[in-house]
């Protein structure tokens, strides 16, 4: 529509000038209205293709990390082929890189962490869209668990330093695992708070899209609350919640400070799930700037690849969910 | 009959148990944030006062020491990345708004998405690529560029949605008094949509006040105080990252401090940012 708009300007402008050229006797007056217009008409072509620009510069941005990332990960891909991922011992010192104490920590720490945090995220969405959409009551719970997602996640890693390591302590005492305190059980606990809120915003509107005739429908057969919730809708959501959990399961695979923090940092392959470990986050934060070898730097540079490309495969498919669910 | 009967209480006997089951673990969301806003309260308040708003941090054992290096570092990184991230994320939101159907805003909005989920850690990696190496060293400029990066998809986003609630009629009065293309955007969209657009610009500065991951790389932090922003430069992230992990009792207290202070900006802008989207209606 605004081109079209915008061209009716343009001559609209013009044919006035016109008017002004024909009757008005001073010339110098029309001269300058003309040479503003024309400056103005300059204006707007440079104004829309420095629109156009940022466009491309947003497009540029997303490619050049992609493109950064692979280049600079190309010296261990050569030197290290793909078993780099599937290697067990992680020695810089000696030159072996094997990426699997990673992966295998950011899988453990990630999915640990969403099994904990998607009974209370999908519990959010129930009692926000559900049980009490409106009131103080329920606008008091929305900005707070929203809130959850705003404070910086070196805060979280440093509350979990100081109250939750000595918890887990004391618990690891109890059950009988080597009272370390840090680890992958922590991380997750971690983890699993900061990740609410992502599933929870997401499934609370999903449920409050449910159409009430289809609910009304479910009561007038008898059904109870619950037998509504459980047969109507979460079946009409469960693709809407799929993709909240994969939006928190981004988050989760990419947090880098709190996990960090508590997860004890070793480059052994995790035991248990109370064994210290490392993820591909953490790994990079620790030994990014100790890298003194080309490989050792490229090889932690292929775990941000590796990082970049799930988290945005993840969200998109997330993303392409939503889209979906929202159109239909 | 009697056997129907039990049936149907037990139907609604489960459907309340459930009910308040759902009740108990929503709630119990809440209470790792009251818990967290509690404990660093009681932890950092009694260590703010006046010489650790000014002094740079002490040698271990010397008491008196500040944060004074990481609150200017904080607010030189996060001045300079708004002013690189506010303009550009503005005009490519209005181009979004503009172009709805073109194939380059269709590539933009995905990139907008992807951006928004890159980890923090790989934006740092990048930022040090282009800028650390470049330039010979960590500098505050990179860490700007980093968080910059990052705030990116926020203010897009927000501009993109706001624009969109405006009324076409708005723009279309404009045009028809002839005004230019670029003075309807910079003189009527723009200030009309302006309280959400300002809205997404604090959300999005809130987001990246608490970033560590990509200033561990760029910015890298500097124990004295220092404006040159082509230097290594400390942030509030930062010190706290650097000293919740060390083994020091006095570099606890000056985390502790700083969490607060951290805390109470981010709760603070998150608040008002809500307010604002309250009134606008508007998705981030």
């Amino acid at each position: 529509m605004s081109p079209t708009a915008n061209k009716n300007s343009i001559t609209l402008s013009e044919q006035s000038l016109g008017v002004i050229d024909s009757k008005s006797k001073a010339g110098s007056l029309s001269a300058r209205a003309l040479g503003r217009s024309g400056r103005q008409i300059r204006m707007e072509g440079l104004f829309k293709r420095t629109l156009v620009l940022m466009g491309l510069i947003m497009v540029i941005l997303v490619f050049g990390i992609l493109i950064t990332l692979i280049v600079e990960s190309v010296p261990s891909i050569k030197a290290l082929g793909l078993k780099y991922l599937w290697g067990r011992t992680w020695d810089p010192v000696q030159d072996i890189y094997g990426a699997f104490p990673f992966l295998l920590g950011t899988l453990l720490t990630s999915f640990l962490a969403l099994l904990i945090s998607v009974p209370f995220s999908i519990a959010v969405a129930i009692f926000l869209g559900e049980y009490y959409p409106k009131g103080w009551f329920s606008n008091f719970l929305k900005n707070t668990v929203e809130l959850i997602a705003a404070v910086p996640s070196v805060i979280y890693g440093f509350w979990g330093l100081a109250v939750l390591v000595p918890i887990v302590r004391s618990l690891e005492t109890k059950i009988g695992v080597p009272p370390i305190g840090v680890g992958i059980f922590t991380s997750s606990l971690i983890l699993a708070v900061m990740i609410i809120p992502y599933a929870a915003s997401l499934g609370r509107s999903v449920i409050q899209m449910v159409p009430s005739p289809l609910k009304e429908g479910a009561y007038a057969l008898g059904a109870t609350r619950w037998e509504v919730i459980r047969s109507v809708v979460l079946p009409y959501t469960k693709s809407g919640l799929f993709a909240g959990i994969l939006l928190s399961l981004g988050r989760a695979l990419g947090e880098t400070m709190a996990v960090t923090m508590v997860i004890g940092n070793t480059s052994q392959l995790p035991t248990s799930i109370f064994a210290p470990g490392n993820t591909m986050a953490s790994v990079i934060a620790n030994e990014f700037t100790e890298a003194d070898k080309a490989v050792y730097l490229s090889a932690l540079i292929e775990l941000g690849l590796v990082l970049f490309l799930v988290t945005t495969v993840i969200n998109m498919i997330g993303k392409r969910v939503i889209s979906r669910f929202t159109n239909d | 009959m009697t056997k129907m009967k039990t049936n149907i209480q037990f139907r609604i006997n489960k459907s309340k148990g459930l009910q308040l089951l759902v009740i108990v673990l929503a709630f119990a969301c809440v209470i790792p944030l009251l818990a967290i806003l509690a404990y660093i309260i009681r932890a950092g308040i009694t260590k703010i006062n006046w010489r650790f708003l000014t002094n740079i941090p002490k040698p271990v054992g010397e008491v008196g020491g500040g944060i004074v290096n990481a609150l200017v570092g904080s607010a030189i990184i996060i001045g300079v990345a708004a002013i690189i991230a506010i303009p550009l994320g503005i005009l490519c939101g209005v181009y979004l708004s503009e172009n709805k159907k073109s194939r380059l805003a269709y590539w933009c909005r995905l990139c907008v998405d992807v951006l928004q989920g890159v980890p923090s850690i790989v934006v740092g990696i990048v930022a040090y690529f282009w800028l650390v190496k470049p330039l010979g060293g960590f500098s505050a400029l990179s860490g700007s560029a980093a968080l910059a990066i990052m705030m990116l998809p926020i203010v897009v986003r927000s501009t993109e949605e706001t624009l969109k609630l405006l009324p076409d009629s708005l723009k279309e009065a404009a045009f028809a008094l002839g005004i230019p293309f670029h003075r309807v955007i910079l003189k009527v969209i723009i200030p009309c949509g302006f309280s959400g657009i300002l809205s997404g610009v604090m959300l999005s500065v809130a987001r990246i006040a608490g970033e560590t991951a990509p200033l561990l790389f760029t910015a890298f932090g500097n124990p004295y105080l220092t404006t040159n922003i082509t230097k290594p430069m400390h942030s509030l992230p930062l010190l706290i990252f650097n000293y919740a992990t060390s083994p020091y009792n006095d570099w606890h207290d000056l985390a502790w401090g700083a969490s607060v202070i951290l805390l109470v900006f981010v709760l603070v802008l998150n608040i008002f940012t809500k307010l604002i989207t309250q009134r606008w209606k508007i998705q981030l």
